[in-house]
């Protein structure tokens, strides 16, 4: 009984507004499309999947985490001109996986936030490049310098969004 | 009991997380299976819809700022710049002068051997109002759509280059494929060496020009223009510039090209909605520009062609160049700078055969009127075009007529 609400007590599960759930993500997507307009570099960056991460570790229920992976993905499918289901399929894991691992270790500090998103981003492009090769012969490969890159551009900026997103948070 | 409970809850979301996988995973199948079932798919629709508004409303807000700002409050080197971009417009206009000739001649040649052109008979400019957001997906929206006669596979362009063709139409928006897209391609070929092959995107984001045979010469550097044979792009637009040459796959060369248009900052395109094929007219002022010569000769009066017998017994010595009437050169006179029945059918020289160039005028039909008894007023008349100085001159500018 001890053990238990110790547990209990080391892991928070938080809720958020419907307003919230729905309009970050949608900004995310936005932000998104628009910025690589006025900043190519931007490109690099993928807002919605560091949406999905905090999302996911925050709620602490990967079925939660898998399906709102699979809606943003799928929303982000959408703006493309490939077929649907590419980011969903990565998302939907990466929301899965996030979930299940906030459940377990610590990931409230801005070390662990940014190792975390470093790991899931390579994880997300790898299931991304191997879903769009093999299910959809898209011809893709993949590039460590560029992977690496981008996966460090996005843990550093998502340990920035992570700290902005806290404040929407409700226990 | 807790364990079990952990357990049960640990395999129901595994199912569920095999749900979705499988779900996407059989969408993708069907997706592939029937890629072209010709509309546009409702979540495509509602996605588009939600985004490119605010996408828009964003863009037009900047650039309504950014105009007045720069309109009527920053002009800063504005005089500095005018009198720069007057003599820029100077150097311009005598550089038209040269091009307008060129393409004059073009034009009459064309003509001569019956070519189609193909003309863009109508564009539409659009702004750039978003991307796909997706390092993989090189496309772009624009703020035009099916209301604004947009329609798919239409070029997209700017003027330095191709930018790409029209993807998928919504009401307002449209989706546009970018060269530099693995997914896309244009038919090109190289200005000078007009070796003809395809482009294509690489998966980063460079573009490839195809099936060029290894054994032929391309110098990077060469501009690489369309070739029209895709049916898309007209010919004859600027595509880019050789970057690389390297050898291929399969005996071709790999031609990295880079593009003209800077695809990753593209604000403003311009949508080619109509090409016309049609074949050039000569217009009346399009017969090139008037040579002095040709004014001389049309006010002066002409000579009576002599007896055909008479012509007949001099064997060939008489000009017979047949311009008389036009005061016309003959091309082969235009040429050699010299008479060109100065040799007969028999290969002698006629009595009146003059190498120097000071007899060529005698031979010529101005010469010919010029001996005339009444021309005098009328060729003073005419500005300073002295008969030898015409003659010195009309082997270059002749041409054949």
């Amino acid at each position: 009984m001890t053990i238990s609400q110790a547990k209990q007590e080391r892991i928070e599960v938080y809720k958020f507004n419907p307003a919230v759930t729905i309009g970050v993500p949608f900004v995310a997507l936005v932000m998104q499309a628009f910025i690589p307009v006025k900043l190519s570099f931007f490109h690099a960056f993928d807002l919605p999947l560091i949406v999905t991460i905090f999302f996911a570790v925050a709620r602490r229920s990967p079925v939660s985490g898998c399906l709102t992976g699979a809606a943003i993905g799928l929303f982000q499918d959408a703006l493309t001109h490939q077929p649907l289901g590419v980011y969903g399929i990565a998302k939907s894991v990466i929301g899965y996986a996030a979930s299940s691992l906030g459940a377990k270790i610590d990931v409230e500090n801005p070390g662990s936030r940014l190792l975390m998103t470093f790991g899931f981003f390579l994880i997300h492009e790898a299931i991304y490049i191997t879903v769009a090769r093999y299910l959809v012969a898209m011809n893709l490969t993949w590039l460590w310098g560029r992977e690496l890159r981008d996966a460090f551009a996005n843990a550093v900026l998502a340990v920035v969004v992570f700290a902005l997103l806290d404040k929407v948070k409700q226990q | 009991m807790e364990n079990v409970l952990s357990r049960v809850r640990n395999t129901l979301n595994l199912i569920v997380l095999a749900a979705v996988l499988v779900a996407q995973v059989i969408g993708l199948a069907v997706q592939v299976k029937r890629p072209s079932d010709g509309g546009t798919r409702l979540i495509r629709v509602w996605a588009i819809s939600l985004v490119t508004p605010i996408t828009r409303s964003i863009i037009h807000t900047q650039d309504w700022f950014t105009n007045s700002w720069r309109n009527y409050i920053w002009l800063r080197d504005a005089r500095k710049e005018n009198e720069e971009l007057k003599d820029e417009i100077a150097q311009m206009k005598m550089q038209q002068i040269r091009l307008v000739e060129d393409a004059g001649q073009a034009h009459r040649l064309q003509v001569l051997l019956g070519f189609k052109e193909q003309y863009i008979s109508q564009t539409v400019p659009a702004q750039v109002i978003s991307t796909t957001g997706s390092e993989f997906s090189r496309a772009l929206y624009i703020d035009k759509g099916a209301k604004d006669g947009i329609a798919a596979d239409m070029p997209v362009v700017t003027p330095e280059g191709i930018v790409g063709k029209v993807l998928r139409v919504f009401p307002t928006s449209s989706l546009v494929l970018l060269i530099n897209d693995p997914t896309s391609g244009a038919g090109v070929i190289l200005e000078k060496s007009r070796l003809q092959g395809i482009l294509k995107g690489q998966a980063n984001g460079t573009t490839v020009m195809n099936n060029v045979m290894s054994d032929e010469k391309v110098q990077p550097g060469e501009r690489v223009i369309t070739s029209g044979g895709d049916r898309i792009f007209p010919k004859g637009l600027p595509v880019g510039v050789v970057s690389n040459v390297g050898p291929g796959q399969d005996l071709f060369l790999n031609i990295r090209v880079k593009p003209a248009a800077t695809l990753n900052k593209i604000e403003e395109v311009l949508v080619i909605t109509k090409i016309e094929d049609r074949t050039p007219e000569l217009t009346p002022g399009d017969n090139g520009p008037k040579r002095a010569i040709d004014i001389l000769a049309q006010r002066l009066p002409t000579v009576a062609p002599p007896p055909p017998d008479k012509s007949a017994a001099t064997d060939g010595a008489k000009p017979t160049t047949g311009t008389a009437a036009t005061g016309k050169p003959a091309p082969e006179l235009a040429k050699s700078g010299a008479p060109t029945n100065s040799t007969t059918a028999s290969g002698t020289k006629p009595k009146t055969a003059d190498s120097t160039a000071s007899a060529a005028p005698r031979k010529t039909p101005l010469a010919d009127t010029s001996t005339a008894p009444k021309p005098v007023k009328e060729a003073q008349a005419v500005p300073a075009v002295k008969p030898p100085a015409v003659t010195a001159d009309k082997p270059k500018d002749a041409q054949p007529q």
